[in-house]
């Protein structure tokens, strides 16, 4: 990938966050940070390779370590805004 | 099909899926396909990424998976609502922490590898700095919020602040100059880890919001840049889309507290200011009430509103506000909650407090919401909250808080205030809403207060 198109990729996805997120109301805010925090530990495919390459024993701890934080904001985010969600829900259901 | 073309198209797919998620997150209805769409893009990613033929290893990388896992399961099933924003912060940091890694990870390999250029080593500099300054400012926030931690600012500060800034930037500097000496890569990391925590040590508990807001930011762009170096489109997409996300949310919580973001992490209250006297404001005008009263003026209540801030939750009063509304709607009274943005120690926690405590959200009005009501509300009731409804903000220019937006409360028949005391808020002035001349203020613990009023109620 050239730099200028990596460039693109990056100036066209803040548009677009921008574009999804002025949309999300107040009341979501908070599963939002929660959500999006998760999807910031895409780095966690990254640290795969590095846990996985075989490259010095520094790298494999290096990776070793990214895989395992990368994790936790990864599946305790999508875990905790799932449960956040389901209050939501259930909260509507006895109002309506 | 090559292996590397399936795992292109799987981060294409990933990438959708995020997107889609983001876009499902924006409607309460849709917001939990949303989650689970955005995991499934997580899981697709993660399986694509295990094709990888660079993966010699697995033993390692599972390894982690699987401790990761446990961890953050346990973390997100375990921890309490009132929790949520320390448990953000820490997720946060994690993110930013792993970038880090990743970005020394591959910058190591590279250099000797020999096969360094400028656009890795700039990208390299740029994710440790942000990814460590996220990750020790979110563990100083988490440690903050936990109240395990409560340090203040020193003097001093902004002078070494400047010093491991100039460090941090000659380091960096020096990373993409002579990418061989490994050194000035960790010294760029030592001095941003300092910076991160110099950053939000000071910090106070009300401004918690922009700070939590800002580092889901800089998470996102640590992803982002670690996506320059590893040449990776998906994570520059991910990472940029939440850095969006965390900026506009840090503008949304600057804007509704009147400070610059400058204010807020160099930790100066708004400029000048005069802080009125207690004794002027308050004299002998303050109104005391008494359980019963209030229940007697909310029987011939048509319409109530409720304000709740911070200290609702501190009091963990949210089930008792809930079986207030519950009488309330029994005796054919409407009830609305008013909640301002900031009414929180993150962008929404408040109307996940009330969530929790299984208050419809179609009841929770936003600041924009809920202002136009207050002239046609009977009684509004004022727990937890001081600084968001202070009418100073309105009239008085020279105020420290002039021009926040608030919620105006002021404006409805009456107002029940619920207090300790006449203890001020963050801002540390006097509020003219608790002498005014509709105003009752009713003394005492925030739950106990809420449910004598119900107690007082269901006997009459």
């Amino acid at each position: 990938m050239t730099l200028l198109i990596a460039l693109t990729l990056f100036v066209l996805a803040v548009f677009l966050g921008m574009e999804l997120i002025t949309k999300v109301p107040a009341t979501l805010h908070t599963p939002l940070m929660s959500g999006s925090n998760a999807v910031s530990g895409i780095t966690l495919i990254g640290a795969m390779v590095s846990a996985g390459t075989d490259h010095s024993t520094l790298t494999t701890v290096l990776g070793f370590v990214a895989v395992v934080l990368a994790t936790i904001n990864v599946v305790g985010g999508f875990l905790v805004t799932g449960r956040m969600l389901a209050m939501f829900s259930s909260g509507r259901r006895k109002g309506s | 099909m090559s292996a590397a073309d399936v795992t292109s198209v799987a981060y294409l797919a990933a990438a959708v899926l995020f997107i889609l998620g983001l876009k499902g997150l924006a409607r309460p209805r849709t917001a939990p396909r949303g989650n689970l769409l955005g995991a499934s893009g997580m899981l697709v990613a993660v399986l694509a990424t295990l094709l990888d033929r660079s993966i010699v290893d697995f033993r390692v990388l599972l390894a982690g998976l699987v401790v990761g896992s446990a961890i953050g399961a346990v973390l997100a099933v375990r921890v309490r609502m009132t929790g949520m924003p320390q448990l953000v912060a820490l997720f946060n940091g994690f993110g930013g922490g792993a970038s880090v890694l990743v970005a020394g990870a591959s910058f190591l390999e590279v250099v000797d590898k020999g096969r360094v250029d400028d656009q890795l080593a700039v990208a390299a500099a740029l994710t440790a700095l942000i990814g460590i300054v996220t990750l020790t400012g979110s563990l100083v926030a988490f440690a903050k919020l936990q109240e395990v931690l409560s340090l203040r600012g020193f003097r001093g500060q902004g002078v070494l602040r400047a010093l491991l800034a100039v460090v941090a930037v000659a380091s960096a500097t020096m990373v993409v100059v002579s990418p061989g000496d490994v050194g000035w890569f960790w010294l760029l990391v030592g001095a941003g880890a300092l910076l991160g925590v110099l950053g939000t040590v000071a910090i106070g508990g009300a401004d918690m919001p922009v700070v939590i807001a800002l580092l889901n930011a800089f998470s996102g762009l640590a992803a982002s840049t670690a996506g320059f170096v590893l040449d990776n489109p998906l994570l520059i997409i991910a990472g940029s889309l939440v850095g969006a996300s965390g900026v506009i949310l840090t503008r949304i919580m600057c804007t509704s507290m009147n400070r610059s973001l400058f204010d807020v992490v160099f930790g100066s209250m708004a400029a000048g200011g005069v802080v009125a006297d207690a004794e002027d404001v308050y004299g002998d005008r303050v109104t005391s009430t008494s359980a019963e009263e209030v229940a007697m003026i909310l029987e011939v209540a048509e319409r109530v509103a409720i304000v709740p801030g911070y200290g609702m939750a501190v009091a963990q009063a949210q089930h008792a506000v809930r079986d207030l509304m519950r009488t309330l709607n029994d005796a054919g009274t409407e009830v609305v909650f008013g909640i301002h943005p900031v009414a929180g120690r993150m962008p929404g926690h408040m109307n996940v407090l009330l969530a929790e405590a299984e208050i419809d959200y179609e009841c929770l009005l936003d600041m924009d919401q809920v202002n136009p009501t207050f002239a046609q509300t009977d009684v509004t009731i004022v727990i937890g909250a001081n600084d968001v409804v202070n009418p100073l903000a309105r009239t008085d220019p020279a105020s420290p808080i002039a021009g926040m937006p608030i919620l105006n409360v002021d404006e409805s028949r009456t107002v029940v205030v619920i207090k300790r005391s006449l203890g001020t808020g963050f801002a540390g002035i006097p509020n003219p809403l608790f002498a005014a001349d509709g105003t009752l203020m009713l003394f005492g613990d925030g739950k106990k207060a809420v449910l004598d009023v119900v107690a007082a109620l269901l006997n009459a």
